[in-house]
């Protein structure tokens, strides 16, 4: 196995990467190389090996074949201290850090043992690096007290403390507002030039063209093409990544929406979790007949504001939440159910749908006074709705006996979304409906949203995807540590504005010290 | 009450209180690398009987302190290769475990019921026994006594200012960043429940060498329950730990002191005290719940399974 | 090579053959520890699982034993199935016995037809209430409900000493500490000439067949179990959480306590120290071989029951001590879990022809 390479000038090069999950075959004999400096984009759909591919090289998973090429010497990697002593760092989507830890701590523990002892003191070290490449971070603090993007900046200061010579980021900017996005390129350019290879996962075209010098794309776990973004168009790029599939949305018409439905005044809610996020002063009305988004940065109060409008958070409240009219604040999401609620959360399996159960008993989870009398259950009739939800909302799966957790992401939102929009609701609340779902899912989960809007409905839509809120919100707003900025109408503001509020810009200082 | 009263109460305290502890601190560290072990009273009982039997044939109570402590070690074993490597559920297996060790330490124990041996002797320190007062509360106690107080301060420095305890903490904080970042969390993890475990045995040890030198069957009567009360007690602090641990100790002897006073309490009902008294203490902690979150690990009692991670 | 994978769905075939499986392994190791102990396995498991069943008055003692067994073990199952930890079946049958006991004694003059009935209700109501307490303490004070049900449990035990040495010994009884026996009235009707197979017996089967609809065919039922799987899930549906923990917790601590009262006012007939040898415990293990299913409790039931019996025997006939039994239980649930791996996940064999490995 002692194959030298002829390219030796390659920083890493991959050969026949596969690996097999079960009934899932995540990467296919896939080839990639990056030369010292590069900045290189793995693109792909959701599901098509990105994540699996980039862990491989981490050392997190470990291929069933296949090698990889380290500065042209063929390198076992194990485990992720292995590509550290290499030189590869590595921030996660979903961050690996330690929110009961302080920032040295938590850089501390990605170090070893010998790396340890040549630094006199991390925590001066970490301030140093973080001078040199902006990245503003008090090193003595915990990590909880941190916003999304001052931890991004840990964990990009965790590779850097180790002299890094390949940098994967794995979405970095889906966390981030816009403004966050051009600093982060500053110094990703940055190390670029000072001969760090980097390799960079993202769904967005548009960054993609801006800041990489190659792409390479995935769909299904191959590589179908590798390019120069600079030599194409986001739409060729697109159809690359999404195949036959490509008929991305096109522009929806915006509504006016018609009577208040939902309404919160002033709503003010500690938070229950520790970490979490207060609601502060919320206000908005939301109206029939149209779809209101709002934006922001994970993290920022969207979970628990859901949790407060759906009922979820179980606390009751007094003269802050009206549904018509009516004080809804002390009713639990049950009876706020009963009068027309519906709810389509984040996380669809676990909370939307119960993994272990079928797809008939997910049914009766929401959908229960159609089918229940006396206190008993008619299994016949769920079974039978289920199978209509089933074939109405294209639900790719063996049957309504199918276990929730054995459906795709995709699948599973279209047959929550079903459900849900089944109850013909008045008001839908929904979070993140197309995370994680692939382009064709994405699609008919807009469409049926419309649909419901247009029967007069009343949505309201929290999604970080700033794009998928300027398509489908009539108004919108965005949250920011707690507080929600003033709703405008979709067709009078710009991402610009969005996202300058998604940053906090409209939190004015009377109103923070008021709380 | 007087002060040589005061003196012999805080004495029988500690004496009391030393099994509580010793658990108890096998069981933090178990808990902060995110494993519930709720198998802690089998284990315990595992320890006072193979101590017994291995200080009872061999004449040795060094012997049945090494058996009781390797016992301890192996039950816990048997927890953490079906918790962590079968992913069964931590509830479950704990009370399997408990189950086990009660049935099987009554099974081994039968043939010795009621038989004794010569336990730890009270080991007198010279000088600091002298100190008035606290001399004798604290310094004329046995060998394993003087062992927990040492295993306190090691399991408090361990835990708060060495890398091992920062590993054990980010382990049960978020173990899949652990596994992220190339921290190897069921090793971590089987080391923990083990330490565990050989604190239990010990603390069994001590109930069957040292506190009644006998072995009867279900001598423990629930401490190693009241161990893990201990713990959410201490919020996984060690030296908090150490005090609820005597105070413990210092409500199981409540009916001798109350007795010697001259109060006439049916035992039956004062021996109800440290149960109370733990349910007590569950609801007043357990009440402000954002606090108990807040200084819980947060992956406890959580599985991990880095076979699941895609 | 061997090649673990999680299964898509969860194996059906499973989770019927695991306690199969799980029962033939603790008798593979109960075998093994037999020969080493110097007796025969052969013997040893004839007496343990066969002798029980051997004769009509034995059947009955294992009927007599299955009783409390199955109705403490349905009440846990459903406690299971909504996630709530309750371990205090023991300490919720003693106070069934116990507050039964105090009720069967006060009407042991009294030739009532009601008399009978009042004192079940008086044991079933003290079970309850038993329950109640941890109960109200988890929803109230998010106490743990484990920790608070397992001291409650010593509780109960020392709160029966008490009374048995106390307020309730039978004064005739020169001292031993306990009660007088129960007058006819307050006595659970025999069912068969023979033997002491009691009312008690028809309750449990009852209850299991009552569990079993409540759990399977109400909608009630369906919300316990959405709580027990998936507790945000049934908060994002909006079942009312309190609410099904009262009334799962209730439910058990009732059956227990009738457990408790049908066994003082059934096969013992007073109050004694010794009313349960840990029924509530080993319940534990009856609600997981059952697969937390009331309708499979009534099979392991009776399979714990032989086992009951078994010991005695075995302690009889070759000197095994009965704590033999209480080591199998454990056991027997180690064996149980490890084979519930295979519900999740599928271990295939690999030969080297296969594509992925080369």
């Amino acid at each position: 196995m002692t194959i030298s390479s002829d390219h030796t000038d390659y920083r890493i090069e991959l050969r026949n990467i596969t690996k097999q999950y079960p009934g899932c075959l995540a990467n296919d004999a896939i080839n990639l190389s990056l030369q010292p400096g590069e900045i290189h984009a793995l693109l792909g759909e959701n599901g098509a090996g990105k994540s699996t591919l980039v862990k491989t090289i981490y050392g997190v998973v470990s291929p069933d074949k296949g090698e990889l090429l380290w500065d042209g010497d063929i390198v076992q990697i194990k485990s992720p201290s292995d590509a550290r002593d290499l030189g590869i760092g590595m921030v996660f989507q979903h961050f690996s850090l330690f929110e009961t830890l302080t920032v040295t701590e938590n850089i501390e523990l990605c170090l070893s043992k010998k790396q340890l002892s040549s630094i006199d003191n991390l925590a001066d070290k970490i301030t140093e690096l973080s001078k040199i490449y902006g990245l503003d971070v008090d090193p003595s603090r915990y990590i909880h007290s941190l916003s999304i993007g001052e931890r991004q900046r840990v964990e990009i200061l965790r590779c850097l403390v180790q002299s890094v010579k390949l940098l994967i980021l794995d979405e970095p900017t889906s966390v981030l507002t816009p403004q966050e996005v051009s600093s982060l390129f500053v110094v990703l350019k940055k190390l670029s030039n000072e001969g760090c290879s980097i390799l960079f996962i993202s769904h967005k075209l548009h960054e993609v063209t801006e800041i990489c010098q190659k792409a390479t794309i995935l769909r299904g776990g191959k590589v179908i093409s590798t390019c120069s973004p600079q030599d194409e168009s986001p739409s060729s790029i697109a159809k690359m990544m999404v195949g036959d599939l490509a008929d991305q949305d096109a522009g929806y018409s915006k509504k006016e929406g018609q009577q208040i439905i939902l309404e919160a005044k002033d709503f003010t809610l500690p938070t229950k979790q520790p970490f979490g996020t207060s609601l502060k002063q919320v206000n908005f009305s939301l109206k029939a007949g149209e779809i209101l988004g709002i934006a922001g940065v994970a993290g920022n109060g969207q979970d628990e504001l859901m949790a407060a409008i759906s009922g979820e958070d179980g606390r009751s409240v007094d003269n802050m939440l009206f549904l018509n009219q009516q004080d809804i604040g002390a009713f639990d999401a049950g009876e706020r159910r009963k009068l027309g609620m519906a709810n389509v959360p984040e996380e669809r399996l676990g909370r939307g749908a119960v993994p272990e159960m079928t797809l008939s008993e997910n049914t009766l989870l929401t959908q229960s006074k159609d089918f229940v009398s006396n206190g008993m259950v008619n299994w016949k009739k769920v079974q039978t709705y289920a199978q209509s939800l089933i074939k109405d909302y294209k639900v790719k799966c063996h049957g309504e006996f199918s276990e929730a957790k054995s459906l795709s992401g995709g699948n599973l939102q279209k047959f929550i979304m079903g459900r849900e929009i089944g109850q013909n609701p008045i008001v839908l609340i929904c979070a993140h409906p197309t995370w994680g779902v692939d382009v064709g899912a994405a699609l008919s989960i807009h469409q049926s949203l419309l649909e419901l809007r247009d029967k007069g409905a009343a949505i309201l839509l929290v999604s970080e995807d700033i794009d998928e809120l300027f398509l489908l919100a009539d108004r919108i707003g965005s949250i920011c540590d707690g507080y929600l900025s003033p709703i405008v109408k979709t067709d009078e503001t710009d991402i610009e504005q969005i996202g300058l509020w998604m940053a906090g810009s409209f939190i004015s200082d009377s109103q923070e010290t008021v709380l | 009450m007087d002060a040589e009263l005061l003196s012999q109460v805080l004495f029988a305290a500690i004496k009391t209180g030393t099994p509580l502890l010793l658990i108890a601190l096998g069981e933090v560290i178990c808990e902060k690398s995110g494993v519930l072990n709720l198998g802690q009273e089998g284990m315990m009982l595992m320890g006072a009987v193979v101590g017994f039997l291995a200080a009872y044939s061999s004449g040795s109570v060094g012997l049945g302190v090494i058996g009781a402590i390797i016992i301890g070690m192996f039950m816990s074993l048997i927890f953490a290769f079906l918790v962590l490597h079968l992913g069964a559920n931590q509830v479950a297996t704990g009370l399997a475990l408990t189950i086990f060790g009660t049935g099987l330490s009554a099974f081994v124990g039968s043939g010795v019921v009621g038989q004794t041996v010569q336990g730890f002797q009270p080991l007198i320190i010279p000088v600091l026994s002298d100190i008035p007062f606290i001399g004798h509360i604290l310094f004329t106690h046995d060998l394993l006594v003087y062992l927990s107080f040492v295993l306190a301060a090691l399991v408090s420095y361990v835990a708060t200012k060495t890398r091992i305890g920062l590993i054990i903490k980010a382990v049960g904080e978020n173990p899949h960043a652990a596994n992220a970042i190339g921290i190897k969390v069921l090793r971590v993890r089987y080391c923990a429940v083990m330490f565990g475990g050989a604190m239990a045995g010990l603390s069994g040890a001590y109930m069957s060498l040292v506190y009644t030198p006998m072995w009867i069957e279900n001598m423990t009567s629930g401490r190693g329950w009241i161990a893990l009360a201990l713990v959410v007690f201490a919020s996984w602090r060690v030296g908090r730990i150490m005090l609820g641990a005597y105070l413990f100790g210092l409500a199981s002897i409540m009916h001798l002191v109350l007795q010697g006073m001259g109060w006439n309490i049916s035992p039956n009902l004062l021996a109800m005290l440290p149960y109370v008294a733990t349910v007590v203490v569950m609801v007043i902690i357990s009440a402000d719940h954002f606090k108990e979150k807040l200084l819980a690990p947060r992956s406890l009692g959580k599985p991990f399974d880095p076979r699941q991670m895609a | 090579m061997i090649r673990v994978q999680a299964r898509i769905e969860q194996s059906t075939l499973m989770k019927i053959a695991s306690p199969l499986l799980a029962i033939f392994l603790t008798l593979i190791f109960g075998s093994v520890l037999f020969s080493a102990i110097g007796k025969d396995p052969l013997q040893a498991m004839q007496v343990l699982l066969i002798a029980p069943l051997s004769d009509m008055y034995n059947i009955g003692e294992m009927f007599v034993k299955m009783g409390p067994l199955l109705l403490c073990a349905v009440g846990l199952s459903l406690c299971y199935r909504a996630n709530l930890w309750n371990i205090g079946a023991e300490g919720q049958l003693l106070m069934g016995a116990l507050g039964g006991s105090t009720a069967a004694l006060a009407f042991i003059d009294s030739s009532s037809v009601l008399a009978l009935p009042i004192t079940l209700i008086c044991g079933v109501v003290s079970g309850m209430l038993w329950a109640a307490i941890p109960t109200y303490l988890k929803l109230k004070f998010n106490s743990n409900l484990i920790l608070t049900t397992i001291m409650f449990n010593y509780i109960a035990l020392y709160l029966l000493l008490w009374a048995v040495h106390g307020p309730l010994r039978d004064p005739e009884g020169y001292g031993f500490p306990e009660s007088a026996l129960f007058s006819d009235i307050t006595t659970l009707p025999i069912l068969f000439d023979e033997g002491r197979i009691h009312l008690g017996v028809i309750f449990a089967i009852f209850a299991a067949i009552g569990a079993w609809v409540l759990l399977n065919k109400s909608h009630i039922g369906f919300q316990i179990r959405v709580f027990g799987e998936d507790e945000p899930a049934a908060r994002y549906a909006g079942f009312n959480g309190k609410k099904i923990s009262w009334i799962v917790m209730l439910f058990a601590g009732a059956l227990a306590g009738l457990a408790g009262v049908a066994e003082v006012t059934g096969p013992i007939g007073q109050l004694i120290p010794s009313v349960s040898p840990g029924y509530g415990y080993s319940a534990i293990i009856v609600a997981y071989l059952g697969r937390l299913h009331p309708l499979g409790a009534l099979l392991s039931a009776t399979f714990m029951a032989v086992l009951y019996m078994g010991g005695d025997l075995a302690q009889i006939e070759i000197g095994v001590p009965t704590a033999v039994v209480g080591m199998f239980q454990g056991v027997l649930l180690f064996f149980l879990l490890a084979c519930d791996f295979f519900i999740r996940y599928r271990v295939s064999f690999i030969t080297n022809n296969n594509p992925i490995q080369e």
